[in-house]
């Protein structure tokens, strides 16, 4: 972190000689290295605890602060709050002689280089003209708002949002980088949202806060893209740099693009026309909200950043067209609107759109002086309107009503918020000797030299009538709420309040009339520094009320006070042909566009993820299918040269077979078991296929794995229903039969080309034969693959394997507790007759015989697979068979209880067995699965080979075992939950007896 | 040589394994053993991070069998980054699921949560393209499990979703394998590097589709338009913690893609040119303007945030689809931030259900408890996932911006700033109905009790959030060594030592 000091003449050259500043450009650009750049700054001295950041920190760190306080009282948290804020203010002050000198303070912290997003903060004359508002006004509305608020008001919560909000436009006015700046501006969207919407049970509210969002938050993110150009444009986004940029600036393609961007967050922001509606909707806030945020502080961030970046983006005629002609037509516009509203906050509203359109307006004059002009009224706009809706708030925490129509007369009743309240509408009007008056007889004179398209009177006329409806609009704040007769039926009898509430008004009242009186001692050394540095030259302000009698501005002037006067004379009939005439009103505007459009996301969304997975399929086969093809055709590609096969007698017929099978499960699908037969049907051609093609190995797996699966399913069909009904009509099905049949020849295309073709290099296969049984200590290659050169891969494939049977069991437990599938188990009826002898005697006895001699083949199975066809998967499917006959001979429940291995236990200790195989061989300092092999001679058996593969092959039969019997243990739990009895024997009729055995239900 | 490497995928198997064996039906065990292990987890991935930053990649050859004969696991720095990511948010979704009760509600909570590390874990480590896909395949069924946890009709329905769309990814993925083997004749990813790079001119094609087909399969892994479908109605329904989780399952397939298409497939190849760019970008914006219009559109708490895990990925696959350096390690922050984020989002939007009547968002409810300590939290989680300062989605969608100046930078540039401000209203509108409208009604006396862990994980998550706002430059200086290691894969392919001295 570096704070320093540049020295300088006065503002611009301050800033033109920041050209050294070692930032010139990003990290990533330049090359330059960080430490390089973070040294060479500190040269420029320090000083210490003048830090800016911590300014710009403090309200945030504050924000922490009221929702702790509130605890203490509501003073407490009051004071609390603002004692935070008046400590940043001290520090401000602390650092404002020097930028009165013409220097500028900055403070470097290194945040995200690589961007260019430094945490650098400068202050010059127009930053601390800001930040002097924000805490300052800031202070004002927290002693006002401690005054505000309801009993039942959180106000803890209120104010660390107000402290979230200044902390951010701190921020935005003290950056020295751009992005940090669109940071800060992002804060103040978001934690203004929170602000507006605070009155949560209001409607109004919660609209208003969205409105708001959304109307910025959009102008927000144009305001990114035209700063991302700009600092492309500058090479840097430190503005330090970018204001040096002008001519680079002017001069880009790119110029245009990043100015419209630029000036959309600015005038989204500000509230310019066309962009003007959200924020009167903002006045559903709380009022102290709509004094800061809505008068003072917020909406000036557009105007601060239009003048932040005069320097480098005014004086062309693009500026002056878009920015002009902006503000005149907001001047005017809210003006006129202004007058005709009868909600006080509305009228006030309104009135600051049409005043930050005049200083818009003056900013896109592009002349020096207009630009000093537009900084003098941004200071005097502050202190009146503030104070106005202050005074707004008062009548409408007093009257309970914010309403015209029903005041009027409370000059009387409430005389010290009457003096306020006028001096601050007088000001606002632009009278005499009031500082609303000094700027505006400025402004009106600057309009009247200004030239329109070629046109040299029209912005005059234009001005002139803007403020002449501004001098309406004031005066009938005054008459309308104070003046006039007082009544009997306000909603609530009014009388001032307490000195805490009318304080804040008071005081900036008080600064309206001393700025009015004396502004070169109060307000044009203010200006001096801070138009200063907006236009970059040095400005000497001269301001008086007298400047003779030729100025028009004082014609004009004259005008506007008479013709406002006259207007709000006729204000009667001008409202009732204002209520005639239709108009656009924004939020039905606003509804009429955000609405549709949420409703149609919702379309959109709901008809693209309608829940119909053979849509979803369809579109994804064919997305697949589209993308393989283009692949394919747009590379080049050289047909394969094998011969093909001539066609021999047997595989003809078992392919023949296989197309049979295939387009009868097609026809019959709807028909389940059929299809599973079907399907098991397919699964052995294949197994013969892969036998055919002398695969042994995957034969035997092919084919265990088809019993122990067809198996499953048959009991797991058992309690589903027996045809799957038909969903769809036919269109659908010959849209999904064309996608099918495509699919199905893109995939048969590929293999084909595959097939046809010999490898690009020598494959690694060639090296598992040669290295099978040198090396793995096997001559079965496919099983040495199996558990040792791709053993790795096999210990994931039995974890997937114990994972399912898990999940499966799972799955049967939450099926199986109370809820829609319990239920239809528990009502289940069989839909066929059972079988007269469900456990038949011959079967008993047969299933017992083959048992032993099932296991003995297991087990041959298991040790020969190292050098045979065979391993511990294949045996561990056979014995899973074997003993899952035993089950479906005498019944799930009978034969459990008469073995006692838990299922569980045997899937985690196969998991367990196969990792600590592996683990093995770190104790020989060797990788995980590293195998090894030796010789053993054991009297009286012939010399036999062990292998720690062997073991790890334990592992894969222990989980294959265990899975397959938890998933039938599973499957007999819903069997038992759906009715199914227990056999109290093995089978059914006991010949010794000569009886039927019962059965007693679970 | 190193065992660490492995540690990752042994560790939660062994564990996951003895919860099975010894611990199925004592909660408590299951709860201390599989904490402690993320915990250990954690505590390796960060060592390994580490050791990556300081070392060039580092191959592990499992059965000491030499590459590319046998699998290899290969540490460098983005593996080492994606398993740190994965073990922090695991621990704290953990913490979650533990603090809320989460996982008594179904079996084997604990042991399907190893696993599924295990299988994510195993994802990013290997070196193996087809080990890559058994560790799908852990990852995918130990996640169905995870899915339907605790059960109930809506969720088993999308279970079966879920499940059937990504045995389809699988099955395609053996495709993809199958074309690339038959081409290459090999399967050590650095081989098939080398390999791919010197690929004669009449097996171009066919390298084309293969790539391609493996594309799709990380696609649908990653949720791109139009292979997302799986996703939205699969993390809504999910238990709240697993769908917290799971956002770092739709990163394995960002992962992957950054993996082969950078190391076998590089923007260089011959066969390949821009194929996959040209793929991804505009699947990349199109996903990011569904997901942004699910967003706004969404009826219900979950599918809202469901879309905006649609849309982040969106953004993230538009920064690697530039497959440059400068946008890869964009990519990369973005990445990170993106995976809390919608964890977080995931968290609160399930302690928002849990206290609610419903989680529709056509019509406000009455107050729930802790509504105002929600709502922040609420707020905090959509500035995330929105992108809005001072969060890190705010950074994250800077630089990626700023990384896709240049050809194109219009259109990107405008579809990432309107479907920003497009998620942001319709975030403010749940918000609003959420916790605004909701005030309307009185509040109801505090029927749950205090859930001190579930609060701690999400506190945690968003505490890193922040961390990666704060420490922003120096994570970005990681993410662009990350970055300029992908883009070098000399180091990479070097490491698996390959026969012939390549």
């Amino acid at each position: 972190m570096a704070s320093g000091v540049v020295a300088g003449k006065q503002g611009h050259s301050a800033l033109t000689g920041l050209a050294f500043a070692p930032d010139k450009g990003r990290a990533r650009t330049t090359g330059q290295p960080a430490a390089t750049r973070t040294t060479a700054h500190n040269q420029n001295g320090n000083r210490p605890g003048m830090s800016l950041a911590l300014i710009a920190a403090l309200p945030f760190l504050g924000a922490l602060l009221p929702g702790l306080m509130i605890r203490a009282g509501r003073t407490a948290c009051a004071v609390s709050t603002g004692a935070v804020t008046a400590l940043a203010l001290l520090l401000l002050g602390l650092n404002a002689p020097a930028v009165l000198r013409g220097e500028v303070v900055q403070t470097r912290i290194e945040w995200l280089p690589q961007l260019g997003l430094n945490a650098n903060f400068m202050l010059d004359g127009l930053g601390l003209l800001f930040a002097g508002l924000i805490l300052g006004i800031g202070l004002l509305i927290i002693l006002y708002a401690r005054f505000y608020l309801a009993k039942a008001d959180p106000m803890g919560q209120f104010y660390t949002y107000l402290m979230l909000f200044q902390g951010a436009m701190l921020g935005i006015v003290l950056s020295d980088n751009i992005l940090l700046l669109l940071v800060f501006w992002e804060l103040t969207s978001l934690s203004s949202f929170l602000l507006i919407g605070y009155w949560k049970h209001l409607p109004e509210g919660r609209q208003g806060a969205r409105m708001a969002l959304t109307v910025t938050g959009a102008g927000g993110l144009a305001l990114i893209g035209g700063m991302l150009i700009l600092g492309n444009i500058a090479g840097s986004y430190d503005l330090s740099v970018i204001l040096t940029q002008k001519v680079a600036i002017q001069s880009s393609d790119w110029y245009l693009p990043a100015l419209l961007l630029i000036l959309l967050g600015c005038f989204t922001k500000s509230a310019q026309f066309p962009f003007h509606f959200w924020l009167p909707h903002a006045m559903a806030a709380p009022t102290p909200v709509s004094a800061y945020l809505h008068s003072a502080t917020m909406v000036k961030a557009g105007l601060f950043l239009m003048a932040r970046l005069w320097p480098v983006l005014a004086g062309t005629p693009e500026w002056f067209y878009i920015v002009a002609t902006t503000g005149l037509v907001t001047m005017l516009l809210g003006a006129k609107i202004a007058l005709f509203k009868h909600d006080l906050k509305a009228l006030l509203a309104f009135s600051t759109v049409s005043q930050l359109g005049l200083i818009t307006m003056l900013l896109g004059f592009g002349t020096k002086a207009a630009a000093t002009v537009a900084v003098f009224h941004i200071i005097n706009h502050a202190t009146f309107k503030a104070a106005l809706f202050m005074t707004a708030g008062i009548v409408d925490h007093e009257a309970h009503t914010r309403d015209i129509r029903r005041l009027g007369g409370l000059r009387v009743l409430m005389p010290v918020t009457f003096a306020i309240a006028t001096l601050a509408a007088l000001s606002m009007a632009g009278i005499p000797p009031l500082n609303g008056f000094l700027s505006k007889e400025l402004m009106l004179e600057e309009a009247a030299h200004t030239v329109w398209w070629q046109n040299p009177w029209l912005v005059g006329v234009l001005a002139t009538i803007g403020a002449l409806f501004s001098v309406a609009y004031s005066f009938r704040f005054v008459a309308h709420v104070f003046l006039g007769p007082m009544r009997d039926d306000y909603p609530h009898r009014p009388h001032d309040p307490g000195f805490g509430l009318w304080a804040a008004p008071a005081l900036l009242a008080g600064l309206v009339v001393l700025i009015g009186l004396a502004p070169m001692a109060t307000a044009a050394w203010l200006v001096d520094a801070a138009a200063g540095a907006v236009t970059g030259a040095a400005v000497e302000v001269k301001i008086s009320h007298w400047h003779g009698l030729e100025p028009a501005a004082l014609w004009m002037s004259l005008a506007a006070i008479g013709g406002g006067l006259m207007l709000l004379g006729l204000f009667a009939p001008l409202s009732r042909l204002w209520e005639g005439t239709p108009r656009p009103e924004a939020k039905r505007i606003f509804d009429g566009l955000v609405e549709p459009l949420a409703t149609l996301s919702r379309r959109i969304t709901d008809a693209l993820h309608d829940g119909a997975v053979t849509r979803y399929f369809a579109i994804a086969t064919l997305a697949i299918l589209a993308a393989g093809v283009w692949a394919f055709v747009s590379g080049t590609h050289q047909q394969g040269d094998h011969a093909l096969t001539p066609v021999a007698l047997v595989p003809a017929a078992g392919w023949a077979l296989l197309m049979v099978t295939t387009c009868a499960i097609v026809a019959l699908h709807r028909q389940r078991l059929l299809v599973l037969i079907l399907v098991g049907v397919v699964g052995l051609m294949v197994s013969v296929g892969f036998a055919y093609l002398s695969a042994p190995d995957l034969a035997l797996t092919q084919i265990s794995v088809e019993v122990a699966t067809v198996i499953l399913l048959l009991l797991a069909l058992n309690y589903l229903p027996k045809t799957t009904p038909a969903e769809s009509g036919g269109a659908r099905r010959l849209r999904d039969g064309v996608i099918a049949t495509l699919a199905g020849l893109g995939a048969g295309g590929l293999i084909y080309a595959l097939m046809t073709r010999d490898f690009a290099f020598d494959t690694i296969a060639a090296y598992h034969l040669a290295n099978a049984k040198t090396e793995g200590g096997g001559t079965n290659v496919v099983n040495v693959i199996l558990v040792d050169f791709r053993g790795y891969d096999t210990f994931g494939e039995i974890t997937v394997l114990g994972i399912a049977a898990l999940v499966i069991y799972a799955l049967t437990e939450s099926i199986l507790r109370p809820g829609p599938a319990n239920d239809r188990l528990r009502l289940w009826k069989a839909e066929s007759q059972d079988a007269g002898d469900r456990h038949p005697l011959m079967l008993v006895v047969a299933t017992r015989l083959i048992l032993p001699l099932a296991i003995m083949v297991g087990v041959f199975i298991f040790l020969r697979g190292h050098n045979l066809p065979g391993g511990g998967f294949i045996a561990g499917l056979v014995v899973a068979i074997a003993l899952v006959m035993q089950y479906m001979a005498s019944g799930f429940e009978w034969t459990a209880a008469r073995q006692k291995i838990d299922y569980h236990a045997l899937i985690a200790s196969g998991v367990l067995v196969a990792a600590a195989t592996g683990i093995g061989a770190w104790f020989n300092g060797l990788p995980f699965m590293t195998s090894a092999y030796g010789y053993v001679t054991l009297w009286p058996l012939e010399t036999f080979e062990l292998a720690t593969a062997a073991l790890f092959d334990l592992g894969v039969f222990l989980t294959v075992l265990g899975a397959v019997m938890l998933s039938l243990a599973s499957l007999s739990r819903i069997a038992l939950r759906a009715g199914e009895t227990v056999n109290l024997a093995p089978y059914d009729i006991d010949p010794a007896a000569g009886r039927t055995v019962k059965e007693e239900a679970r | 040589m190193t065992h660490w490497i492995i540690a990752p995928v042994v560790l939660p198997a062994i564990i996951g394994a003895l919860i099975v064996l010894a611990m199925r039906r004592d909660l408590l065990l299951q709860r201390i053993f599989g904490l402690a292990a993320t915990v250990a987890l954690l505590a390796i991935a960060l060592a390994l991070l580490v050791a990556s930053s300081r070392n060039p990649p580092e191959v592990y050859f499992l059965g000491d069998w030499p590459a590319p004969f046998g699998i290899v696991m290969v540490l460098d720095r983005l593996a080492a980054l994606m398993l740190a990511l994965t073990a922090f948010l695991a621990l704290m979704v953990q913490l979650y699921a533990v603090g809320t009760g989460w996982d008594a509600r179904g079996r084997h909570f604990h042991a399907l949560f190893q696993f599924q590390l295990m299988g994510i874990c195993g994802a990013f480590l290997t070196g193996d393209a087809f080990n890559l896909f058994v560790f799908f395949e852990v990852l995918l069924i130990a996640s169905y499990g995870l899915m339907i946890h605790s059960g109930g009709a809506q969720r088993l329905r999308a279970g079966v979703q879920y499940i059937a769309y990504n045995l389809v990814g699988s099955t395609l993925f053996l495709f993809g394998l199958a074309t690339l083997y038959s081409v290459t004749g090999t399967l050590n990813m650095a081989d098939l590097a080398v390999k791919a790079a010197t690929l004669p001119a009449g097996d171009a094609a066919l390298l084309r589709v293969a790539g391609v087909l493996l594309l799709l399969v990380f696609a649908i892994k990653g949720a791109l338009v139009p292979l997302h479908f799986w996703l939205p109605n699969t993390y809504a329904q999910a238990p709240g913690p697993v769908s917290a989780l799971f956002a770092v399952m739709t990163k394995v397939g960002a992962y992957a893609v950054l993996r082969i298409y950078t190391l076998i497939f590089p923007p260089g190849t011959e066969a390949t040119g821009t194929l996959f760019a040209d793929l991804l970008m505009p699947a990349a914006l199109v996903t990011l303007v569904v997901g942004a219009i699910g967003v706004l559109g969404a009826s219900s708490l979950a599918r809202l945030v469901a879309f905006a895990a649609v849309a982040s990925m969106g953004t993230l696959f538009i920064a690697i689809a530039a497959f440059t350096p400068q946008a890869t390690a964009a990519a990369l922050y973005y990445m990170l931030h993106s995976t809390l984020a919608a964890a977080v989002l995931f968290l609160i939007a399930d302690l928002v259900t849990a206290r609610r009547a419903g989680d529709s968002l056509h019509h406000a409810l009455p107050a729930i408890a802790q509504q105002g300590l929600i709502a922040a939290l609420f707020f905090a989680g959509a500035i995330a996932i929105a992108g809005m300062p001072p969060l890190s989605g705010f950074l994250g969608k800077l630089l990626i911006l700023d990384a896709s100046r240049g050809a194109g930078m219009a259109l990107i540039w405008s579809t990432i700033l309107i479907t920003s401000l497009v998620i942001i209203m319709g975030f403010a509108r749940a918000g609003s109905v959420l916790f605004w409208k909701s005030h309307a009604s009185p509040a109801e006396p505090d029927a749950r009790p205090a859930e001190p862990l579930a609060f701690v994980a999400v506190f945690a998550l968003l505490a890193g959030l922040a961390a990666l706002t704060i420490f922003a430059g120096p994570v970005m200086e990681m993410m662009q060594a990350t970055a300029a290691q992908l883009y070098a894969p000399a180091g990479y392919i070097g490491a698996n030592a390959l026969p012939g001295g390549v």
